[in-house]
């Protein structure tokens, strides 16, 4: 069990979480491990809640990561992290864009959005690094970017090096967008110095 | 024939379930295959048809696809079809007797069951038709076994002259691991044998035939006895011997390392004496399968004692964090208090319609409307029934809007004498099964209105072509349905046919109304197309001049998902009554100028927004 590494991407529908889970299971592929990647699809696309459960190791059986075994915790969305914070394990680590997405049903008035979801998630004594990814990607010129960003933040809280990371996001776009694979180096760079890492040499 | 793509040669492939199938129907040398989209099956043929060498199709409907299967069979070809579990409903009548055929060229038909039902509106389980129709059914745990079955599928319906099953879960379709592929083998068909007594199934020949089936299923169940596709793994800690089906042996193997498992890959009929065996080597026996207690009936009809639904839940995913704390219980332990923090509470985020999604403009009017039954189908337009619209009052199965219309209108009382009958249907559900309905309700002459919402495309499935595209499976240009032409021909007066843009909030109103007062059939077709398919065309984005918005929240009532409320607060009038306001921003860079949220808004507060700002899907969203 403890070789097996568990990371659960969640999200809204339409933000490219399972996106971003393949390139992480791209990663974890190159290096030779065996990788289940598992979400529930369906009818997501309309605005709902998406989670992406990642596991690679040297031989994965279960493709769900249970509550509590979660290493990584990747949210794109605020109150989407602290929906699932209960699946990261005692000691693991989340990664949160402190961007929100306000559904209808808020904005309709019947429920409330959180007040601050990322201060709940520390209440609760989760070790929780929050950046605004949004923002990160529009300063680089394209929120699209921001897939990237998240990406990016994760990078040093893997058990293998950045680069490798790096080298799947890079490679997803060298061959379908080449002339963005610059601006997506650079996300992936703001992404890791978000949470405090260091830059890798070009 | 499909436009010849390169293919991936044969390799170590990170696929999904769905993948793994349409790779290994492929590589069978299959010339043809049909289906119907529905989750979690849908990319199965979305990804087989961009495989060269072989006919693909959307069918109009999953009973179509099968005998679109079976024709190929006939002529000696490999066919394959595939649908969700309630697809095998509709296409059932077609295998009740293909079972008595039989088949010639490998038949196989992939069902996926939605356990857990993330995108279903039952949950039941496929296996029972492999013990109703006697055909065997295989089912695989990952990706590698659901492209290895389906190999074997072939090869076994073959053997055995009958179709064959492969029952595949969502937590197979939807799940990737890597599978070693190979590469495709040609097969030439034999050709059609005339023979009224095979093929023919009037009573007279059927009858002889019937005895097949049971031969058939003696042979299947010796095969599975023997089986490799049935094994057993080892284990040292022999309390409890698991038997499992589908997905659940990664489950148990992942809980439970050390406990012995009977691992059933060919299912149906089931390696009963095998199992017998294997349950004298351990203390008990637990059979882990998800929804009902198939094997575990089947096993104790057979003297071989065990626990299933007893101790698990019949509903729903048998995970790790199910099994762990039920066998627990079933051994007399404690199950520890979790270590890690408990669930939090927060707003539940169902599915919502899309920014400027056609339907929005005729739920915000039929939430307008008063004295009206809604009678739903299934679509993405079944979430008419969520907030705001509220205005949708049934769903049952596809094209049930039809029928249940005419019999609430048949059947209904004098308190529902002065209410009127509006059935809301999708154009590509209303060419799978609702226009049977539609003839029912015109032939018996149903005081309905339906309005058939034309979006052109399959939309909740990810917008595939349907008959209403002008387009097949790989976009090529096709025979097109004209739908107000169809209406007319299935008996609806031509006055009575209105086609109407949905995003001209008083034209579809106007024609509501007087439609649900004229006590005769009537359809309103709405034209506009799904935003989520490549035809669709965005337009100018629209924001809110911040001093002009009144907080009237008339424009929230639309239910567009681009509106955001920024502020709240409380009036009281004049009457006295207190009324609450809500301040709004449009998310312009989500907006596509659809223009519904500016109909309903007095003050004339939405405007283009300016200068034009590139039009983007939501993704990021801005505090």
């Amino acid at each position: 069990m403890s070789q097996i590494t568990n990371i659960l991407v969640c999200g809204v529908g339409g933000q490219g979480v399972m996106t971003a889970t393949e390139i992480l299971a791209e990663a974890a592929i190159s290096l030779g491990f065996d990788v289940k990647k598992t979400e529930v699809a369906g009818m997501s696309q309309r605005g709902g809640v998406v989670t992406s459960h990642l596991r690679f190791g040297k031989v994965v059986l279960s493709p769900q990561i249970v509550p509590g075994e979660a290493d990584l915790l990747i949210g794109f969305e605020s109150a989407e992290a602290l929906r699932w914070s209960h699946m990261l394990r005692p000691g693991g680590v989340a990664l949160v864009n402190s961007g929100r997405i306000v559904p209808p049903i808020v904005n309709l008035g019947l429920f409330d959005y959180p007040e601050d979801p990322v201060a709940k998630m520390r209440a609760l004594g989760l070790t929780v690094h929050a950046f605004d990814a949004t923002t990160i990607a529009t300063d680089l010129g394209n929120i699209r970017l921001g897939n990237t960003v998240m990406l990016g933040a994760c990078a040093d809280h893997l058990p293998f090096p950045a680069q490798v990371l790096r080298d799947a996001v890079l490679a997803r776009f060298g061959t379908r967008k080449p002339h963005l694979v610059e601006a997506n180096r650079q996300a992936f760079e703001a992404g890791r110095q978000a949470v405090g890492g260091d830059a890798l040499a070009a | 024939m499909p436009v010849t793509q390169t293919v991936p040669a044969a390799a170590r492939m990170f696929l999904s379930g769905n993948d793994a199938v349409a790779r290994a129907v492929w590589e069978a040398g299959t010339r043809v295959a049909a289906a119907y989209p529905g989750t979690p099956s849908t990319e199965i043929l979305e990804v087989l048809s961009r495989y060269p060498g072989l006919h693909t199709e959307w069918s109009i409907n999953e009973k179509v696809s099968m005998e679109v299967a079976l024709g190929a069979s006939m002529v000696g070809a490999r066919a394959f079809c595939a649908m969700k579990h309630v697809g095998l409903n509709v296409a059932s009548d077609a295998l009740m007797t293909m079972t008595v055929t039989g088949t010639e060229g490998g038949l196989v038909i992939a069902v996926a069951d939605d356990v857990g039902m993330s995108s279903s509106q039952n949950e039941q389980d496929s296996r029972y038709w492999g013990r109703f129709a006697h055909v065997p059914v295989l089912e695989p745990a990952d990706s590698h076994e659901a492209y290895a079955m389906t190999l074997a599928a072939f090869e076994l319906s073959e053997r055995l002259k009958s179709p064959v099953i492969l029952r595949l879960t969502t937590r197979i379709c939807h799940v990737k691991g890597v599978v070693q592929t190979g590469e495709r083998i040609e097969i030439e068909p034999a050709g059609f044998v005339k023979d009224p007594r095979h093929w023919v199934m009037v009573p007279g020949n059927a009858k002889p035939r019937l005895p097949s089936m049971f031969e058939r299923e003696a042979a299947a169940r010796a095969e599975a006895e023997v089986s490799p596709l049935n094994f057993q793994v080892d284990g040292s800690d022999r309390r409890i011997g698991f038997v499992t089906s589908g997905p659940t042996f990664m489950h148990v193997r992942e809980a439970f390392p050390d406990a012995p498992v009977f691992k059933l890959g060919l299912s149906c009929p089931p390696p009963l004496e095998s199992l017998r065996r294997f349950a004298a080597t351990v203390d008990t026996v637990l059979v882990v399968e998800e929804t009902e207690p198939l094997l575990e009936t089947e096993m104790k009809a057979a003297g071989i004692a065990c626990h299933g639904k007893d101790v698990l839940p019949r509903i729903g995913e048998l995970a790790p964090d199910v099994l762990e704390p039920a066998v627990r219980r079933l051994r007399g332990e404690a199950v520890p208090e979790p270590e890690h923090v408990p669930a939090q509470q927060v707003f539940p985020r169902p599915p919502t319609m899309c920014v400027a999604c056609p339907h929005l403009g005729v739920y915000y009017t039929l939430s307008q409307m008063r004295n009206v039954i809604i009678s739903g189908d299934i679509g993405c337009y079944t979430l008419g029934a969520g907030h705001p619209w509220n205005a949708l009052d049934t769903c049952i199965s596809m094209g049930a809007s039809m029928g249940t219309a005419l019999g609430m209108d048949k059947g209904r009382g004098k308190v529902d004498a002065n209410k009127k009958v509006v059935a809301v249907i999708g154009d590509s559900t209303f060419m799978h099964m609702g226009m049977q309905g539609l003839l029912d309700i015109t032939w018996n002459r149903g005081n309905v209105t339906v309005l058939l919402l034309d979006n052109r495309a399959v939309g909740m499935t990810g917008g595939q072509d349907n008959p209403g595209t002008g387009r097949d499976i790989h976009g090529n240009e096709t025979a097109r349905v004209d739908f107000a032409q169809l209406c007319e021909a299935l008996g609806v007066k031509k006055e009575r046919i209105h086609v109407v843009d949905p995003y001209e909030l008083p034209v579809l109103f106007k024609a509501l109304r007087e439609e649900t007062k004229i006590e005769e059939p009537s359809v309103i077709i709405t034209n506009r197309p799904c935003v989520l398919i490549d035809h669709y065309q965005p337009a100018k984005s629209y924001t809110v001049i911040e001093d002009r918005c009144t907080g009237c929240g008339n424009c929230v009532e639309v239910g567009c998902p681009a509106i955001h409320v920024t502020r709240r607060d409380k009036v009281v009038k004049a009457s006295g009554k207190e009324v609450d306001l809500s301040f709004v921003r449009i998310e312009t860079s989500a907006c596509t100028g659809c223009g519904l949220c500016v109909q309903p808004c007095a003050p004339e507060a939405i405007v283009h927004a300016d200068p034009v700002q590139s039009v983007q899907s939501v993704q990021f969203v801005r505090k």
